[in-house]
């Protein structure tokens, strides 16, 4: 008779070894003191260009508070914190927060910082956007040669603020989408991914495109106007509206980098020896 | 894809402390929901296979169905259970690695299930005269079925494992991808890739992968040459 491992021993200990140590972290933490960790929620271009990689840990030293960063579109962050799931927004549309402010569920709006945005395009530039100063008549050019263009298509800030731009310049992409404008619905990095590969035009924040790492023939052909400001906002949510929330480390948090400490942090964080995110709290 | 490769092995080579924590996350989450869903799965579709009951054939056509669950939508709809504002709220396990096991347990349970009714209904058939002769009462032909075909149910844990550990649509939303915390192969390689970091999103794959060979060739040679598990 050959030797026998029986089935039932073997689950067990897979289960067991599988088990303990999935079940562990979150006993850990909860066992850890120093408070519940800070669920911030905010946006990709501050998680992909490693502005939080550069923040969080500053933070968490000073403060002792374990920060979990979820990093999606700036709408996503607002709805998800709408219903409750986070306790402080790092977002880039004024408009949306503070209508998210005015419905009762934050308990405030604070400038951080600023970074802008930049129309990036093949090298060939076939609209022929890099002569021009005015991002609305770089649009106009790009639907009046039908270039392809994409869009984030995903109600993210960047999206938000490229619909004003298309308004400004009195044209309405959306009857040429599936043609020459194309409406991606994904993250800032996956879409510069996306025109770069469909050799199209693309509006990105500075950041994201700065420690974007496919740019190939890729390059900003359009910045500077001011209608391309980017301005940051920190929003604890209103614990008043949404009991669960840790408000004492929202409130730490956006008091941190409002302040002196976190502003000097944003204004340190370079990429390439390049400054990509302006402090501006206060202001 | 020889940079890619060599990319990968320096990684594992030079024993990158985050890729190594992220791999461990990866094995960890996936075992568990595996786990739980064998538990679970296995004698709910032994039951399926074994038993004659009314909405037999609906249960086997319904297991069958939610093999192709989109994992996006049952992420999703795990969130809204673990949201604040949903029903699962008082669990506080959004945003952790408690919530992926549960939203890849109910990802993989199904297909375990319709697995497992599959390899059982033959055996039941076979075996319907000698449980009869035996006055075998359910539990005992359960136990006896599940026991029998034990080698090929190994086979599939692991396609269970498979769907789990290569799953990134569900993960995401109910973990959030968050360093440290719930940041698994398959959220990482999203994140990489959407950093344009491709050659390094390509390595994490060959990594990804390279686990799932090893967990794999693990269960083969605890089957053995013949098949059969550890006979």
């Amino acid at each position: 008779m050959t030797p026998r491992l029986p089935f039932g021993a073997l689950l067990l200990a897979l289960s067991l070894s599988a088990l303990a140590p999935a079940l562990a972290p979150a006993r850990a933490d909860e066992d850890a003191g120093a408070g519940d960790p800070l669920i911030l929620l905010s946006t990709t271009s501050t998680e992909n260009s490693g502005l939080l990689a550069h923040l969080l840990p500053l933070f968490e030293a000073q403060s002792g508070i374990e920060v979990r960063a979820v990093a999606v579109g700036t709408g996503q962050a607002l709805r998800a914190a709408a219903r409750g799931d986070g306790d402080v927004l790092l977002t880039h549309d004024r408009t949306a927060e503070e209508r998210f402010v005015a419905e009762g569920h934050g308990t405030g709006r604070r400038d951080v910082m600023y970074n802008d945005f930049v129309l990036v395009g093949p090298a060939g530039d076939p609209a022929g956007i890099a002569a021009l100063d005015e991002a609305p008549a770089a649009l106009a050019a790009i639907a009046a040669r039908g270039a392809p263009f994409a869009s984030r298509g995903d109600e993210s800030g960047t999206h938000r603020a490229e619909m004003r731009l298309w308004a400004e310049a009195s044209v309405d992409p959306l009857p040429a989408s599936g043609t020459w404008y194309r409406e991606m619905g994904q993250g800032m990095g996956a879409v510069l991914n996306a025109a770069v590969a469909m050799d199209a035009y693309a509006l990105t924040d500075r950041a994201t495109w700065a420690a974007f790492g496919n740019k190939r023939g890729h390059r900003i052909l359009l910045e500077g106007d001011p209608r391309l400001f980017n301005p940051y906002g920190v929003v604890p949510v209103d614990p008043a509206r949404h009991p669960g929330v840790n408000a004492d480390a929202a409130e730490a948090f956006a008091s941190w980098i409002t302040g002196p400490a976190g502003q000097a942090a944003i204004a340190s964080f370079e990429v390439d020896g390049q400054r990509l995110f302006v402090p501006n709290a206060g202001s | 894809m020889w940079e890619i490769t060599v990319e990968a092995i320096r990684l594992i080579a030079r024993g990158d402390a985050e890729v190594l924590e992220i791999a461990a996350l990866s094995l960890r989450v996936t075992a568990a929901s595996v786990l739980a869903s064998c538990a679970i799965g296995m004698p709910l579709g032994a039951a399926v296979g074994a038993f004659a009951f009314p909405g037999r054939r609906a249960a086997t056509a319904a297991l069958s169905a939610l093999m192709g669950l989109p994992p996006v939508v049952v992420g999703l709809a795990v969130y809204l259970l673990l949201s604040a504002s949903g029903p699962l709220h008082w669990l506080d396990i959004l945003y952790s690695p408690a919530a992926m096991v549960l939203a890849q347990t109910l990802l993989v349970t199904p297909l375990v299930a319709a697995l497992t009714r599959e390899v059982v209904a033959g055996r039941a058939a076979e075996y319907r005269d000698l449980f009869a002769s035996l006055r075998a009462g359910p539990l005992l032909r359960l136990r006896a079925l599940l026991l029998d075909a034990r080698g090929a149910l190994a086979t599939v844990a692991l396609a269970g494992f498979g769907r789990a550990i290569a799953e990134v649509g569900a993960v995401i939303v109910v973990g959030g991808n968050i360093a440290h915390h719930t940041r698994v192969m398959t959220t990482a390689i999203a994140l990489e890739t959407s950093k344009g970091e491709l050659e390094l999103a390509l390595a994490l794959g060959l990594i990804l992968l390279g686990i799932s060979l090893g967990v794999n060739a693990a269960v083969m040679l605890l089957r053995g040459p013949s098949g059969a598990l550890a006979a």
